[in-house]
């Protein structure tokens, strides 16, 4: 019976819980929560992963009220695996989050603070396991409004501004997205993806329908932080509290570009997203363009953590690319970068902290002879590095060759070339780092061995083992990727 | 235990010595060359072992993981790789006979991370050897480049690190923009990547498509040193000289090579890239590159530097004898990987040598050093006389193939390039030892003061191998009949 009602529970769970951290208080008190929560989700998503493979997509009607009328949870293979990466990129950043907010963050406000993650969690699953378009745009606000709160609670005043600006950003792209679904519902009288995926197919001719899809893809390209719509998302990530960068970093933008993928492959009419619009053509542009440009930015960055905001920003250009190619091959390499990249990048910001919590800084200076101060910390930001170039034995290495793949099947060399290209100019940016961290030499300080604490060094290697286990066995994300995009192409690949 | 398996062994056993130089060399430091060289052997060995089932039946493929469908990491032993891997993994016990005497004769600092990763570079090298598709070759190609990078940066000086930067960046920058290119895309027309006697392609692709890819792979190949990607080679010689012997001489230029050999013999197929127009011009940038590198290293001063140079010009030699695409090419190609290994170690030997015992590096410094160091110049002269190609060295025999090759192909433009190739060989390694022996030394004693024993001890295995390779070159030619047939 339980087994029935999975997917409610997925966000139900936290959104029951983080009203107790609000009536708790006490700071462990509500990271305990916090982590249960992580822990039952977790769960959760790995049993309806497994539910949808072995016996089909998962349709909940919420409160018992059928399709039309009520709200309706849809769960294929698709948004499983998008649930799985949120689910334990949670788990794990509330693990490592207590050492590194503690740090951070007064005892008086953790609490509201891991109110507003639980909440933020429970908005990102709602998101993605939604079978309504006006549900999941609620649930963008929850999210949205949650992550808001998240970056205000950096120790640095000027994450203040990143958080309006995010805020103003964001709320104009869910006004985009209200907008577009409002023509939707004026045309088709329904808000249920499957109605309006049978609905449309009829109405593919008219005007509103192309007004529509544009107002939603605009405003779920601001809140994926798609070229040039990313402007928000550097201060975002580089003046939120570290753990909270990790998490949003591995997340945040990820549901979007679920989300964005539905509309476009599932519920629009087949080729309306490619021939139709060619808006694959400007995805396609934004996205390569993003993924060389704003690699190189990241490159002049004096701020680890806004360099590897830019950094974010390069590797959901590579996602929009698959997107871009509207194929399914496309598709799942999209979705396979999708799980690689949470994983390294999570890995990264999780080490930036522990970076922090020892030398009080997260400047690229700080980084001298970090390469023997504290060698594992070291260690996972350079195998991250390696990750995001595309170096062999790690899941970026997987993720390159999906999409140059899924590139060459359509003969799109030079795409190819470019993608290529990408890699060397990511590669000028990690070893920038690298050089620092181990070859500058001030012969002044002495080295002393000054590790980050256990508690942040196990979970951010729990990730790096990780994306080093699925770079060379890539087995179960490679299938996983090409069922989603299975699930929401419609086509085999 | 079935040879299919020792292939995996021979992966693991360099392995071995960083788990031993992490654990006891940490207790005792003195430990590390005698593990790495306890260690070098047992790699021998099991390569040996894998060689001598060999002759009794083909080796089977061992599949260690199957990352995605159809593109799996395994192993299997052929004839090329087996040559390649021999002659690392024997090179390597000389080598680390030669670091006894070496690293703590220059005053080296950081010898655990320095023997930890060259363990790991030499174990990337066997996997280079015995892969059995191009994925697995380009997996331990990339771990080969990237292993190698500290040894290149060991000094940490500021050259050190200007270095690195060029060695990292060619050499990543060719294999990921070309070669990775090269081989998605071929995966993507035939379906698979494995390495097969004629090769992969059907006869139905279109010879641009495949013109292309073969640009692509000999471009893509950045540890061949082709011009114009050669530059990182000689500025890697930063490095301390058992890198420059071992992995700049021997494991890392012989893995683009043999990289490129695989690819012409197992991807290609000699009959295919002889139907392929571009094969020609691309043999003409290979007698360029030989040309070119000889008049550079006529110029240079610097010993290791004009041994650099001379590398990227004999490197050029084994591509233009698998680019000449007929069976003589490509043995004469296999087996010059094998005697310009154990001549070049020889030399980059003697420079080390002379640079412990004298601590001089510029060849105009080296008046009448072969009085004061007898046995290094007598070692360095074999050697000299190997990379020329003439008797009693076994340099010889793969030149003579080599120019077979060239003739077969009766193109004289490669003919002559070869011809005047080793000729300029000799003008620029010649006049050293002569300067060694003959001129008179200015000022100074002549008292007799040579390099540390092990280093002689090095240098005479490795010298009186390129003489037995002379008189014993039928394992080498057996080998390579087994591949062109």
């Amino acid at each position: 019976m339980l087994s029935f009602h999975l997917s409610a529970l997925q966000v139900v769970i936290p959104l029951l819980a983080a009203p107790l951290c609000a009536i708790f208080r006490g700071p462990r008190i509500s990271w305990l929560i916090a982590l249960a929560v992580g822990l039952a989700c977790a769960v959760n998503s790995l049993a309806i992963l497994n539910q949808v493979n072995t016996s089909g997509e998962i349709i909940y009607a919420l409160g018992g009220w059928a399709a039309p009328w009520g709200i309706e949870y849809r769960i294929d293979s698709a948004n499983a695996f998008i649930l799985l990466i949120i689910s334990f990129i949670y788990l794990v950043g509330i693990f490592y989050a207590r050492d590194s907010i503690k740090a951070e963050v007064p005892e008086h406000s953790r609490c509201w603070l891991y109110t507003a993650w639980i909440l933020c969690f429970s908005g990102l699953s709602g998101i993605t396991v939604s079978g309504d378009v006006f549900n999941v745009f609620v649930f963008l606000e929850v999210s949205s409004l949650s992550t808001y709160i998240l970056i205000s609670f950096g120790k640095d005043r000027r994450c203040l501004t990143a958080a309006l600006r995010y805020l103003i950003m964001g709320t104009i792209a869910a006004t985009f997205y209200l907008i577009g679904i409002g023509f939707l519902y004026a045309l088709t009288g329904t808000l249920n993806m499957a109605d309006l995926a049978e609905r449309l197919p009829g109405l593919a001719s008219q005007n509103t329908v192309a007004v529509a899809f544009g107002f939603v893809v605009l405003g779920l390209a601001i809140k994926m932080a798609l070229f040039p719509l990313h402007a928000w998302l550097p201060n975002a990530y580089a003046y939120a509290p570290n753990a909270v960068t990790a998490f949003l970093a591995g997340t945040a933008t990820k549901a979007a570009v679920y989300v964005f993928m539905r509309l476009a492959f599932a519920i629009f009419p087949d080729d309306f997203f490619s021939d139709l619009t060619s808006t694959h053509v400007i995805v396609l542009a934004a996205g390569i363009i993003s993924a060389i440009l704003t690699s190189a930015i990241a490159i002049f960055q004096d701020d680890l953590k806004r360099l590897f905001a830019w950094s974010s920003i390069g590797q959901i250009g590579y996602i929009a690319v698959g997107l871009g190619l509207a194929s399914s091959a496309g598709v799942a390499a999209s979705f396979l970068h999708l799980f690689n990249h949470a994983l390294m990048k999570t890995a990264i910001f999780m080490a930036i902290g522990g970076l922090f919590i020892t030398t009080g800084s997260t400047t690229i200076a700080a980084l001298e002879n970090a390469g023997r101060r504290m060698p594992w910390t070291m260690a996972a930001i350079l195998i991250g590095g390696f990750s995001l170039i595309g170096v062999p034995f790690t899941t970026g290495f997987i993720s390159k060759w999906y999409l140059v793949s899924a590139a060459l099947e359509q003969n799109h060399w030079w795409l190819a070339g470019l993608i290529l290209i990408g890699s060397l100019v990511t590669a000028a940016y990690v070893w920038k780092i690298v050089e620092i961290a181990y070859f500058r030499k001030n012969p002044d300080t002495q080295i002393v061995r000054q590790e980050a604490p256990l508690s942040l060094l196990i979970p951010t290697w729990v990730l790096v083992t990780a994306n080093i286990y699925f770079g060379i066995d890539a087995q179960f994300t490679g299938s996983t990727a090409t069922l989603a995009a299975t699930a929401i192409t419609g086509i085999t690949p | 235990m079935s040879a299919t398996t020792v292939q995996f062994y021979c992966l693991i056993a360099p392995l071995m010595a960083v788990v031993l130089i992490a654990t006891l060399g940490r207790v005792v430091p003195k430990l590390y060359e005698t593990i790495n060289a306890s260690v070098a052997i047992v790699t021998f060995l099991l390569v040996l072992s894998v060689y001598n089932s060999m002759g009794e039946a083909p080796v089977a493929r061992l599949v260690l993981f199957e990352p995605f469908a159809g593109v799996a990491i395994a192993l299997q032993a052929e004839p090329l790789g087996m040559l390649f891997a021999l002659m690392a993994s024997f090179l390597w016990i000389v080598t680390s006979i030669y670091s006894y005497g070496y690293m703590r004769g220059h005053g080296e600092t950081n010898l655990a991370r320095f023997n930890i990763f060259f363990a790991i570079a030499i174990s990337s090298a066997m996997g280079v050897a015995l892969a059995a598709n191009g994925f697995t070759l380009f997996l331990f190609y990339e771990a080969l480049t990237l292993s190698t990078f500290p040894l290149v940066t060991h000094a940490g000086t500021e050259k050190a690190k200007r270095a690195g930067r060029i060695y990292l960046f060619l050499l990543l920058g060719t294999s990921v923009g070309f070669l990775l290119f090269a081989l998605i895309w071929t995966w993507k027309l035939t379906g698979t990547l494995d390495f097969q006697a004629g090769g992969v392609f059907d006869s139905d692709i279109g010879t641009t498509t495949l013109n292309a890819l073969l640009i692509l792979y000999v471009f893509g190949i950045g540890k061949a040193a082709l011009m114009p990607f050669h530059r990182w080679l000689p500025t890697a010689m930063v490095a301390p000289t058992p890198v420059s012997a071992l992995l700049h001489a021997v494991a890392v230029v012989k893995a683009g090579v043999f990289a490129i050999l695989k690819v012409c013999v197992y991807i290609f197929g000699i009959d295919l890239l002889g139907e392929l127009e571009i094969h020609r011009y691309l043999a003409y940038v290979a007698a360029f590159t030989i040309f070119a590198t000889a008049i550079i290293a006529l110029r240079k001063d610097n010993l290791k530097a004009r041994l650099a140079y001379s590398t990227i010009g004999q490197l050029s030699y084994i591509v233009l004898g698998a680019l000449v695409a007929n069976a003589a090419g490509v043995v004469g190609g296999g087996m010059h990987m094998l005697m310009h290994g154990f001549g070049k170690i020889t030399l980059f030997f003697g420079a080390g040598a002379i640079l412990v015992a004298a601590h001089k590096t510029e060849i105009s410094q080296m008046r009448g050093i072969g009085r004061r160091m007898p046995i290094t110049m007598s070692a360095f002269f074999i050697g000299c006389v190997a990379i020329i190609g003439a008797p009693p060295t076994g340099g010889m025999w793969s030149k003579w193939n080599l120019l077979l090759g060239t003739v077969h192909s009766s193109d004289w433009l490669l003919v002559a390039a070869l011809i005047v190739g080793s000729l300029l060989s000799a003008a620029y390694l010649l006049p050293i030892a002569v300067r060694a022996f003959y001129l008179p030394d200015d000022g100074g004693s002549t008292k007799i003061k040579e390099a540390p024993v092990t280093i002689l001890i090095a240098m005479m295995i490795s010298a009186g191998g390129c003489v037995v390779l002379f008189f014993a070159p039928d394992f080498a030619f057996d080998l390579m009949q087994m591949l062109v047939h």
